[in-house]
């Protein structure tokens, strides 16, 4: 048990794929306007990397070495194809917000990184745990990124405004600043990394 | 089908939606690869071909195999596939036919399966140029000109990083600012200026 509480604690903080690891980063980067957008992104990622985490433990053995990568890529896209079908039927709204980001979680390093590099070597079970941790550590990710975005950007906190006399500095809802906020938060990262060791 | 059509996918795809700078598509690839000018250039290049050739390929496989199948949905799974097989391909036809070219590229070919930058410019394409499962007029012709622009896009963004890092390396940052964090905040000033090209319509 102590094993598997590791597993999913450290994609938290000490792996987190999009500060440590820098995995995943396009769609952080570009879905991150809005907190809302930011945790429709997170948990359907989590439900693909969870999906294709099990699966992929469950095949490791029957698929052969050379043609894994391939193999896959396609049991992600059914996991993406489902999530994608899925937001369309009960969300369309966050369908639109999100555009082609919603199939391009296929080429998400984080989920083929995590399938090469952690399913396709350990147990179901483990692979479970670190499934929800990483994506559990991709949401806080893109939760932060969108929340310090929306609040400077749009003035606003999952949509509710906070301050009435506020101007917004609209720069943090562009791309521009989007690069600026992560440049600054992996350094930060990096700053309490280095004060530990 | 148009001049000023062309011309306005000229300017949104290079300048004003740069694939990276915008839209951060290939963004991994852009701050692992862009250290140095060579290999920036070549990992550019590579996605430029692969970039225009998807276009091609993918556009033929949604027009006549998926439209007509009634089966668009599956077209994640079907556009990764062939993107990832072609790559693959292309990676064999070079190392037989040319050693220099293949020891050029090295391992970015294959990086480039992953590379959202081309999966993006193919459902990009999907996305603008099919209204209601039909092909628009001209829609063949507009995909292929977005693959190369988007490609030129990748090339241009990627030369200016890799130039203006090459000149970091002599100066001394802070420790934990360097290499990645670093790479992404000049990436903000430079979508910054890249944003200057909003407005340019045709």
């Amino acid at each position: 048990m102590k094993l598997e509480r590791k597993e999913f604690i450290k994609g938290i903080i000490k792996e987190n794929p999009t500060f440590v690891l820098a995995l995943g980063l396009c769609p952080t980067l570009a879905v991150s306007t809005a907190m809302s957008n930011g945790l429709g992104m997170g948990i359907a990622a989590t439900f693909v990397l969870l999906g294709s985490n099990i699966f992929i433990s469950l095949i490791k053995n029957i698929v052969p070495d050379r043609i894994r990568i391939p193999c896959y890529i396609v049991v992600i896209a059914t996991f993406v194809t489902i999530t994608e079908l899925f937001m369309k039927a009960y969300s369309p709204a966050l369908n639109r917000a999100l555009g082609i980001y919603v199939p391009l979680i296929v080429v998400n390093c984080m989920v083929l990184g995590r399938a090469e590099a952690y399913a396709s070597k350990s147990s179901v079970k483990n692979s479970i745990m670190d499934a929800l941790g990483m994506g559990l550590g991709f949401t806080l990710a893109l939760l932060l990124i969108s929340g310090i975005r929306e609040i400077l950007g749009l003035g606003t906190f999952f949509g509710y405004k906070i301050i009435k006399s506020y101007e917004p500095m609209f720069i943090f809802a562009l791309p521009s600043g989007a690069l600026l906020v992560i440049g600054l938060l992996m350094s930060l990262f990096g700053l309490l990394k280095n004060k530990k060791t | 089908m148009s001049i000023g059509q062309f011309l306005s996918i000229f300017i949104s795809a290079v300048f004003v939606y740069n694939v990276i700078l915008s839209r951060f598509l290939g963004l991994c690839s852009f701050v692992a690869i862009s250290k140095e000018t060579k290999p920036a250039l070549a990992m550019s290049l590579a996605v430029m071909f692969v970039t225009t050739m998807s276009s091609i390929i993918t556009w033929f496989i949604y027009r006549f195999l998926l439209i007509p199948f009634n089966i668009t949905y599956l077209r994640t799974i079907a556009f990764i596939l062939v993107i990832a097989s072609f790559v693959q391909l292309v990676e064999m036809i070079i190392k037989k036919i040319s050693p220099p070219l293949y020891r050029f590229f090295g391992i970015y070919l294959p990086l480039i399966t992953v590379n959202c930058a081309v999966l993006g410019v193919a459902v990009l394409n999907i996305d603008m140029f099919f209204v209601n499962g039909k092909a628009i007029e001209g829609s063949f012709y507009y995909s292929v000109f977005q693959g190369i622009c988007v490609g030129l896009g990748y090339t241009i963004a990627m030369l200016l990083m890799s130039g203006i890092r090459e000149r970091l390396d002599f100066c001394s940052v802070p420790k934990c600012v360097k290499e990645f964090p670093l790479a992404f905040i000049i990436a903000s000033i430079m979508s910054m200026s890249f944003m200057g090209f909003n407005g340019f319509k045709f």
